[in-house]
């Protein structure tokens, strides 16, 4: 395979076609609208449907219209966009329809601005519509995780059938990298539940209405089921140098790459650092945070929101461990001398004031 | 029976799934429809056939607003002796009324 | 009358094999709908049914069910059924209809569902002339909701929300939805009818049937509204409810034809036939065979690179292209390499900037906080990452004079007016390539192969490519020149 330059957004769709989408149904929004004008050029030479709806909420229902007829669907949106789709995400989720939702996002709340910030976690990662459900969340930090994750994210909707988000700031979706491709296209099946206007689909239906309060209540049931298994085995995360490291440092998509470059000199200064990069943050990648807590004293979660993510680390950790915060809003991007010099302050401040790991407790007890 | 004087249409009335609107009654052309005074098990009175005057126009089947209450059967002119179904259609038609 | 006997009797107006022969999906009572005694969507469902039995599309139609009375859409119909949320449901027919159109798509919707929370997505469908059918039922009331004023309510009529009866001062008048949808140039085909006696009954089964037969010609989009009783809501009696379409509601909701262009709509022409699956990759621009072979490119580098480049200017002097193929030039060679443009608010109020690494290891941080290139295209550029520059990089300005105040001691400086040297080789315009041009000279990484390359992948006007090859030289010229007369100096 080759490399070649290309924004992150742009490689969004060549991904999707190769995974077999073959409908994109988007409305114009900074800092998500490469994606839907690559869509507007490459759907139609692939055979596929592209259409500029008249707004988001018609966007993410005819993505729920091709999701029933069986077909692979994405649309791209940003901030403002996400929350006028969240009815059709939790109609979606109720039916069981996959779909590839890329939310380039921007500054909040309100019109906010269209520099990068992370503001969606909670309306993504949460769930910002009615109802018990959830959406798978994968977080790209590159762009080739944009091609790479976007393929996923068909795959994962399928097996779940359930509406899966590609959550990316707006770097990552801006940004030129070399990114590769798959040489091959997939054709995927056809759904057995899709309503496809055929005799052998005429008995289906697409639905999330269950008027019985036991039908309700046994679909949640199911629904929860499956996001259990979700968990049990699509939690993804990238550790660097954090095994073993004293201070972990936790973000995802830009944020991610700041902290790399940060334990690169840390560590250079003696430092012991480490990166642990959530991957998907639904399912929650609960599991590296509890393993890596046994070594490490200290998780610094960086984020270009209010805590959004803080929530979910405090929750993985379960106290086991102080979580440190450092987070820039609205459109900022926390500097790698920011960070650094918050990890060196660290650093300084952990060795008298921080416990030590249960393990290295017992170590110690251990040599006396 | 003279097969001659036998009426053009005749129907039927589900009294299972009539839910007693009218709307056939005040529709029908020969005014051959009424309601039953007695009620059906879900406590509608239910359209029923005079028993005869149908023309089989057919307007009680297209002004019901349910699916199946009515069905309406038309005469099929040909000579007599080659069908035998007329009388099985009146019985079926009855027996569906008189319930 | 006549000679002939009455022989036999055969079954005339049955019940359409459109529908479940009993309905499963029902809790209970299977055999009977939800509706009503005298409700008018049994009715249009009747008559919906029996188009799609005499159309002999049973198993083509995916009916799209709309929330309100008729949310069971799928109790009754037996073909395919999706039921969409409030009023999207012809945002949702999009989205099948397009993805198969083979299918027979069919829209039902209510007046709360259609003329009001999904009055968008209903001009839409329509003014895209998208290729379904819609059947819209107007009773002048939110009917399951249990009697609030909708978009269609008459002036005076009561409802739950309007207690006092709809006053135009505060609440609007009725919508017109057929009349103000027939102002659209795409539809085929709209038309009112009522449910008000039985000769209105019987043009509103015409009618559907009709508004259907067109999706099988492929004619394009058909939308019936239907004036129906809600004998339940309207308190009033179903033989009243009916006369009330027929003597009070047709006079704000004249029947008939508001759009008919069956004769003259063009049937939609076939689909293109999709490219086979092996064709993908290049119809993405992706195929390997169609890109350069940056492997051989990767052979043994003597030294390590690590180039962290912002350039910064005017947005249209250059600065993301000039960044764009420093990084192409640095793919072609072999190296790591990302380019970010500046995002935010600055992108459209005239400065523009790029960060750019190069390098022989994974690069982590794309974002260049510490350059230790820096590209200045004007003096506003220098003053706001002059002081980022890393001890012993370099900045390149654009201007005869380096302000005094920008000057520091820690770094390297070339600055020159490059935009006259560019308007001296024929375009100011190419600046940014005389400044590229001296910035590849004094930093050595890219052999000119990779530069060529990049440029002629990047620069697809012959023109262009001529000037920018030409100002790249003199860029690197320009360096070289300026080193010289540092010689003499010293």
């Amino acid at each position: 395979m080759h490399k070649q330059l290309m924004k992150g957004n742009e490689a969004i769709v060549r991904s999707a076609i190769l995974s077999g989408c073959r409908a994109f149904y988007g409305y114009p929004i900074t800092p998500a609208s490469e994606i839907t004008e690559a869509a507007a050029l490459y759907m139609p030479q692939a055979g596929g449907v592209f259409l500029q709806a008249e707004s988001e909420v018609a966007s993410i229902n005819m993505l729920y219209g091709a999701a029933s007829a069986g077909v692979r669907v994405m649309t791209a949106s940003s901030g403002p966009g996400i929350s006028l789709m969240q009815e059709g995400i939790s109609y979606m989720a109720g039916a069981e329809l996959p779909c590839v939702i890329a939310d380039i996002t921007r500054g909040g709340p309100g019109l906010g601005n269209i520099a990068a910030e992370q503001s969606d976690y909670h309306q993504v990662v949460k769930g910002g519509g009615h109802g018990n459900y959830r959406t798978i969340v994968l977080a790209p930090h590159s762009v080739q995780e944009m091609a790479d994750l976007t393929a996923l994210a068909f795959e994962l909707a399928d097996k779940y059938r359930n509406p899966v988000v590609l959550l990316a700031d707006g770097f990552i979706g801006q940004m030129m990298e070399p990114v590769e491709f798959p040489q091959r296209a997939i054709e995927p099946r056809q759904p057995e539940w899709a309503v496809a206007g055929t005799a052998e689909t005429r008995g289906n239906l697409i639905t999330s209405l269950h008027m019985d309060i036991n039908d309700m209540e046994q679909h949640n049931r199911a629904l929860e089921a499956k996001y259990r298994s979700a968990e049990r085995h699509e939690a993804r995360a990238e550790e660097w140098y954090a095994e073993g490291a004293e201070i972990v440092l936790v973000g995802y998509g830009i944020v991610g790459r700041i902290l790399k470059a940060v334990t690169a000199d840390a560590r250079a200064s003696g430092i012991n650092v480490g990166v642990l990069r959530p991957i998907t943050l639904y399912p929650f990648p609960s599991f590296n945070f509890q393993r890596l807590a046994k070594r490490a004293r200290v998780f610094v979660v960086v984020e270009m929101s209010n805590g959004q993510l803080l929530e979910d680390v405090r929750l993985a950790l379960n106290g086991a461990r102080p979580v440190e915060f450092l987070n820039r809003m609205g459109g900022n991007v926390p500097s790698h001398d920011e960070v650094l010099a918050f990890v060196r302050e660290l650093a300084q401040r952990t060795s008298s004031t921080i416990r030590p790991s249960m393990e290295q407790e017992e170590e110690r007890v251990a040599h006396v | 029976m003279n097969a001659e004087k036998r009426d053009r249409g005749l129907l039927r009335v589900d009294v299972d799934e009539c839910k007693g609107c009218g709307l056939c009654v005040e529709a029908c052309p020969p005014k051959v429809i009424g309601m039953s005074e007695r009620l059906n098990h879900y406590g509608y009175r239910t359209a029923t056939y005079a028993g005869a005057g149908c023309t089989g126009c057919g307007i009680c089947f297209i002004v019901c607003p349910e699916p199946g209450a009515i069905t309406v059967l038309r005469a099929v002119k040909r000579p007599a002796d080659l069908g035998r179904r007329f009388d099985t259609a009146i019985a079926g038609a009855s027996e569906c009324t008189s319930n | 009358m006549s000679n002939e006997l009455i022989s036999d009797y055969e079954v005339s107006h049955a019940k359409p094999k459109a529908f479940y022969e009993r309905y499963a999906r029902k809790e209970e009572l299977q055999h009977q709908t939800h509706f009503c005694p005298g409700c008018g969507h049994g009715n249009v469902h009747k008559m919906l049914a029996k188009a799609i039995d005499e159309l002999g599309i049973q198993d083509k139609t995916i009916l799209v069910g709309p929330v309100g009375c008729s949310v069971f859409t799928y109790y009754y119909f037996d073909v395919g059924n999706v039921q969409a949320a409030h009023g999207r449901a012809p945002a949702v027919a999009t989205g099948v209809k397009r993805s198969r159109p083979e299918s027979i798509v069919i829209g039902y919707q209510g007046d709360g569902d259609l003329s009001a929370i999904g009055s968008a997505e209903i001009l839409h469908a329509a003014n895209r002339g998208e290729h379904i059918t819609v059947i819209f039922v107007n009773n002048a009331i939110y009917s399951m909701t249990g009697g609030q004023a909708a978009p269609t309510t008459l002036i005076g009529q009561k409802s739950t929300t309007t207690p006092g009866g709809r006053n135009a001062a505060t609440e609007g008048y009725p919508l017109h939805v057929s009349e103000l949808l027939a102002t659209l140039e795409a539809p085929v085909y709209i038309e009112r009818v009522g449910l008000g006696d039985n000769k209105q009954i019987a043009q509103a089964s015409r009618a559907i049937r009709r508004a259907v037969e067109n999706q099988v010609r492929g004619l394009g989009f058909s939308l019936i509204e239907v004036l129906s009783p809600c004998p339940t809501i309207w308190k009033m009696s179903p033989v009243e409810a009916q006369h009330w379409v027929r003597d009070v509601m047709e006079k704000t909701f004249p029947l008939g034809v508001f759009r008919d262009r069956t004769r003259e709509a063009q049937p939609r022409p076939l689909p293109e036939p999709e490219p086979a699956l092996d064709q993908i990759p290049r119809i993405l621009g992706i195929a390997d065979k169609d890109l350069p072979d940056g492997s051989s490119a990767k052979n043994a580098r003597a030294e390590e690179v690590d180039l962290r480049v912002r350039v910064a200017g005017f947005g249209g002097q250059g600065v993301l292209l000039l960044g764009e193929v420093l990084a192409e030039a640095g793919l072609d060679a072999g190296l790591e390499v990302s380019w970010l443009p500046s995002y935010g608010p600055e992108m459209r109020s005239g400065t523009s900037n790029c960060h750019v690494r190069l390098s022989s290891q994974t690069i982590d941080s794309p974002l260049v906080t510490i350059p230790n290139v820096l590209v200045a295209m004007n003096e506003p550029s220098l003053r706001k990452f002059d002081v980022s520059v890393r001890p012993g990089g370099w900045v390149i300005y654009n201007g005869d004079t380096f302000p005094e105040d920008c000057v520091r001691e820690d770094v390297h400086v070339l600055a020159l007016p490059f935009t006259q040297m560019a308007d001296e080789l024929g375009d100011a315009r190419a600046c940014n390539m005389v400044m590229l041009g001296a910035l590849l000279e004094i930093t050595g990484v890219l052999p000119q192969a990779n530069i060529d390359a990049a440029l002629h992948r990047l620069v697809k006007h012959s023109k262009w490519l001529e000037l920018d090859e030409r100002a790249l030289a003199r860029g690197r010229e320009l360096y070289r020149e300026s080193m010289q007369e540092l010689a003499y100096e010293s």
